[in-house]
């Protein structure tokens, strides 16, 4: 049995008397993608948070590989490897790609206390910028400032952002929104060969993306875990189908 | 190298003017423009450290005449008790030698805005500006109550420091002393902003989540910029005090920490040499139109009005005619 590369435990979070997050558990295995569905309000925000370091849990762990990451802060998360994509893009939009890539793999090679050789001609950090850049295939784009690439070109650079940190898995919130179903069609088949290397978190509105890609699904309703397993056991679940699928359908 | 562009040539104007303008005023044996020029070149320099803060950083801090001020406190008390040959706390001699004046000057800022700059960066926007003033004001009244160095009347420096045995008093030479100083503290701006902390520092100000989605953590980041800033403003009111041969409360006092922020929005937030170009303004401003009318500040907010409502990028942006650096 291989082990999990991240591993929810009871994960509890409130907010007054709201109940954002009750008892989740969940893990993520080498080679798999991992979607998680719910409904809107159903906490999936909160607990991307919450793995993420955003937000902290009440109680509850999160283990990545052997590692209790439960109280590290967003950055710890991110450098031991935990790479997150945002729902609403976040990146540094008067930047040209390339720099908003660099910035993940600055981390990596190294301190971001040097105060004297120029970040420019870093060729190590240029390196592998563009390496992470070449995987979503956005090289055309390197020189070009965020701000005037199409949202479905920012979400790409957000993957490479992702990548560029080389992490052991990935958090992608929703990176199907919004975009155009080319669009959508390309970086599923991304996804879907890039889980061989890095195993992906999948949080998902689009249906058709999460059926066809995850290998297991996960369903959250009102801060509960409903349901696991793979896409057939999801579809003919009564609960989830109640709960999720009754509605949109 | 690339090709100078037109930015490159507004700088190296600025620069040429900033010599020029002494160099004229020898020729015409004017002293008073000589130390105007060096007025100029020293609050300058006050403002590149706090463009590092506000401008790289997006530190608005409202308190940055307490590093400047504090900068010519150590240079008075310093003097002072060199003059006196008694002791600082009956412990430390006062010494005359700027050297050690501005390495202490530049420590004691340093430490200060470690102190206020853990504290104040756990907040942002409003809060940022209002704790940083709040700390500003209680070095303010601290200066204030301590008689002997002056309290309210401040405390004058009767012979101007020393530097190798040079004739600091040459108007001159003091004057080559704060260029020289400016130019290094834009160097060294220059050269942190282009490396991998200047980096982390623009993304800090952009967006700090994805800096710290990228691994790095924002606070010290953040917390770095704003001691190196406030130990450049430090070095500038050492130099300060030095020039005017007096040091009081005015220079800690939150007009002057408007000033010196007022100096770094004129200019252009941001803009490397956009502190040259504020402080030449404000000093013309406050030296020609002042003499007319005391009410020259009308002037300058009608200026800054203008700029910050029309030009994108401030008065370098004006200049360079592109509203940020490449």
């Amino acid at each position: 049995m291989t082990k999990a590369i991240l591993r929810i435990e009871n994960l509890h979070k409130r907010f007054a008397a709201l109940t954002a997050t009750d008892g989740v558990s969940l893990d993520l295995y080498p080679g798999e993608i991992h979607a998680l569905i719910g409904p809107n309000g159903a906490g999936k925000s909160t607990l991307v948070g919450q793995i993420a370091g955003s937000l902290q849990a009440d109680y509850g762990q999160i283990f990545l590989g052997d590692e209790d990451i439960t109280t590290l802060s967003v950055a710890a998360r991110a450098k031991k490897g935990l790479g997150r994509c945002f729902q609403v893009s976040s990146l540094a939009m008067p930047l040209t790609v390339r720099r908003n890539v660099m910035m993940a793999a600055q981390a990596l090679t190294g301190s971001s206390f040097r105060f004297w050789k120029p970040v420019n001609n870093d060729q190590e950090l240029i390196a592998a910028a563009d390496h992470a850049i070449a995987l979503v295939g956005l090289q055309a784009r390197a020189n070009d400032p965020v701000s005037v690439l199409s949202h479905g070109e920012r979400r790409q650079v957000e993957v490479a952002c992702a990548l560029a940190l080389k992490p052991k898995l990935l958090l992608l919130d929703e990176p199907m929104a919004g975009m155009g179903s080319g669009g959508s069609e390309r970086l599923t088949n991304f996804l879907e060969t890039l889980k061989h290397e890095i195993p992906i978190l999948l949080i998902e509105h689009d249906m058709d993306a999460v059926f066809r890609l995850a290998d297991r699904i996960s369903v959250l309703v009102y801060g509960k875990l409903i349901a696991c397993g793979n896409a057939d056991e999801i579809r003919n679940d009564p609960t989830v189908r109640e709960a999720y699928l009754g509605i949109d359908e | 190298m690339l090709r100078p562009d037109r930015e490159f040539w507004v700088n190296a104007a600025l620069v040429a003017g900033l010599v020029m303008a002494p160099a004229i005023a020898a020729l015409m044996n004017e002293v008073y423009f000589i130390n105007l020029s060096s007025r100029v070149v020293i609050i300058a320099m006050a403002a590149v450290g706090l463009n590092l803060a506000l401008g790289y950083g997006g530190m608005i801090s409202f308190g940055h005449a307490a590093f400047f001020g504090l900068g010519g406190y150590v240079a008075g008390i310093s003097a002072h008790h060199a003059f006196e040959e008694s002791h600082f706390l009956d412990l430390i001699p006062g010494s005359d030698q700027m050297l050690l004046i501005w390495l202490a000057a530049i420590i004691v800022a340093g430490f200060l805005a470690l102190f206020i700059g853990a504290i104040s960066l756990r907040t942002k926007g409003v809060y940022f500006i209002m704790i940083t003033l709040a700390f500003a004001q209680m070095i303010y009244y601290l200066a204030i109550s301590i008689p002997t160095y002056g309290g309210e009347d401040g405390l004058s420096i009767y012979v101007r420091n020393n530097l190798f045995g040079l004739d600091t008093d040459n108007p001159l030479i003091f004057f080559s002393i704060c260029f020289l100083w400016l130019m290094i503290s834009l160097y060294f701006s220059h050269r942190i902003m282009g490396a991998r902390f200047g980096a982390a520092l623009t993304m800090a100000k952009l967006n700090d989540m994805r800096l710290a989605t990228s691994g790095i953590e924002p606070f010290p980041v953040r917390l770095t910029a704003f001691v190196l800033s406030a130990m450049i403003a430090s070095g500038a009111g050492a130099l300060f005090a030095d020039l005017n041969g007096f040091v009081g409360p005015s220079m800690l006092s939150w007009h002057r920490s408007g000033e010196i922020m007022v100096i770094v929005i004129l200019g252009g937030v941001g803009r490397l040499f956009g502190p040259i170009a504020g402080a030449i303004v404000f000093v013309l401003l406050e030296t020609f139109i002042g003499g007319i009318t005391e009410r020259w500040q009308f002037f300058l907010g009608l200026i800054l009005l203008i700029v910050v409502l029309f030009a994108n990028g401030g008065l370098m942006g004006i200049a360079t005619g592109k509203a940020r650096h490449d």
